[in-house]
């Protein structure tokens, strides 16, 4: 249970001005006085709860200690706000380190190489400086960010970088070659190279995650008939069998033709049809239809409100 | 050395049953001692300071776990700051001053108009 604030004892706001404090002072001494309450401990207790309260907040130094957390109620004094930081930022506070799901990542690294450099041999007088990281761009093209491959970047005619690409990276993703960036000072270790990928996009594919989405024209003798006809996957063409009576929109599967990740299973080609009439002016097709659809009659926009 | 019944005393504003819910939580971290737990100064302190900010901040238990996560986060980075300055004010002079001219500007310099 909450001690009472003299505030509340003298039933005012923490705000309050002096006059405000003493005159909300003077009606509840008249009220709690012991010789006006003869015979009433409890009036009596409040009187001096009362008369402590105004005590304390009467006097400007004591109440601005007490609002400052300086001292309790009863003017004791108290342990200073921020105590905890005596002791966070002290040899204690390693207990409370963040570890394992939080991730101080660069600034441990850095520390750490530190620390190797001034036991690396430099007689514990020399001050060791990791190296600073250098940081590029690499373009490459959708099929190389799918399956993987290795790059070389120039950075002078005699010095070039040797970049291994993992299958599946991703737009945007830096990869990071230790050591590879300014060397260090004093014995510190080498600062490392990172490296941002920048994917370019396909004119045919289209990524989510570990898919690949591909849009295929087929003419209308592939999608009535049923053909097998070749398709483009980021591994090279294949061979698909499109079913009889296939239609725009219809999905294929090419299960294994997406992109391979670490370990994980290779994602799926998911290939969308479209079905291409062609040279739709041709008298005998318009002719062929004209009687066909009489005899069939279909309304596709059936149930789309737009009628 | 404090043991649970003595670090409720001290903190004053909390019972056994909360104690133990934020020892679950993690804001806490005694050791365990044979079948007890057992407690430190730093504990208490940190106790106090959560005691403090649930009442005058009023902040809910997933925002407390948030900033004293943040508050661990700051203090771990200030103790590895005060080792650095540490190591770095045990080096001869030269080589501290090399370090200060070394230093970037905190605050990079407003362009003119």
């Amino acid at each position: 249970m909450a001690k009472e604030t003299p505030y509340e004892v003298l039933g005012v706001k923490p705000g309050a001005g002096a006059e405000e404090i003493r005159k909300a002072y003077r009606k509840l001494a008249k009220e709690f006085h012991p010789d006006l309450n003869p015979g009433k401990p409890a009036a009596e207790a409040r009187f001096k709860q009362v008369s402590a309260a105004y005590d304390l907040l009467s006097d400007p130094e004591k109440r601005a200690r007490y609002d400052r957390g300086e001292i309790d109620e009863t003017g004791a004094e108290r342990a200073p706000r921020g105590a905890y930081r005596g002791f966070a930022e002290g040899a204690e506070g390693w207990k409370y380190h963040p570890s394992g799901e939080m991730d101080l990542g660069d600034l441990e690294d850095l520390f750490a190489a530190f620390g190797r450099g001034r036991r690396g041999g430099t007689g514990g007088r020399g001050f060791a400086v990791r190296g600073a990281d250098r940081r590029y761009s690499l373009e490459i093209d959708f099929v190389e960010a799918a399956a993987g491959g290795k790059r070389r970047i120039a950075l002078s005619p005699e010095n070039w970088l040797d970049v291994t690409i993992p299958p599946g990276i991703e737009d945007g993703q830096v990869l990071r070659l230790k050591g590879k960036g300014e060397p260090g000072f004093g014995g510190g270790a080498a600062g490392d190279a990172l490296i941002e990928v920048h994917v370019m996009p396909h004119p045919l594919f289209r990524r989510d995650g570990q898919n690949i989405h591909l849009e295929l024209p087929v003419s209308l003798a592939e999608a009535v008939l049923g053909a097998r006809v070749p398709v483009p996957t980021i591994t090279g063409p294949v061979m698909m069998t499109i079913p009889k009576g296939s239609d725009t929109g219809s999905q294929l599967r090419l299960r294994g033709k997406g992109v391979r990740r670490g370990k994980a299973e290779a994602g799926d080609q998911y290939v969308t049809l479209k079905v291409v009439i062609g040279d739709s002016g041709d008298p005998e097709l318009a002719n062929f239809i004209a009687e066909w659809s009489a005899r069939h009659p279909l309304d596709p926009r059936r149930g789309t409100g737009s009628r | 050395m404090i043991l649970l019944d003595e670090f409720l005393a001290r903190v004053g504003a909390i019972d056994r049953p909360e104690l133990i819910r934020w020892i679950e939580n993690r804001w806490l971290l005694p050791e365990r001692r044979d079948e007890s737990w057992v407690f430190g100064e730093v504990d208490i302190a940190r106790a106090e300071l959560i005691v403090e900010i649930r009442r005058e901040f009023a902040v809910d238990d997933d925002a407390l776990s948030l900033v004293l996560g943040l508050l661990d986060q700051v203090y771990g980075l200030r103790r590895q700051m005060r080792r650095l300055c540490d190591a770095l004010t045990a080096q001869p002079p030269e080589i501290q001053d090399a370090i200060r001219r070394a230093l970037p500007p905190t605050r990079p310099k407003r362009p003119r108009r």
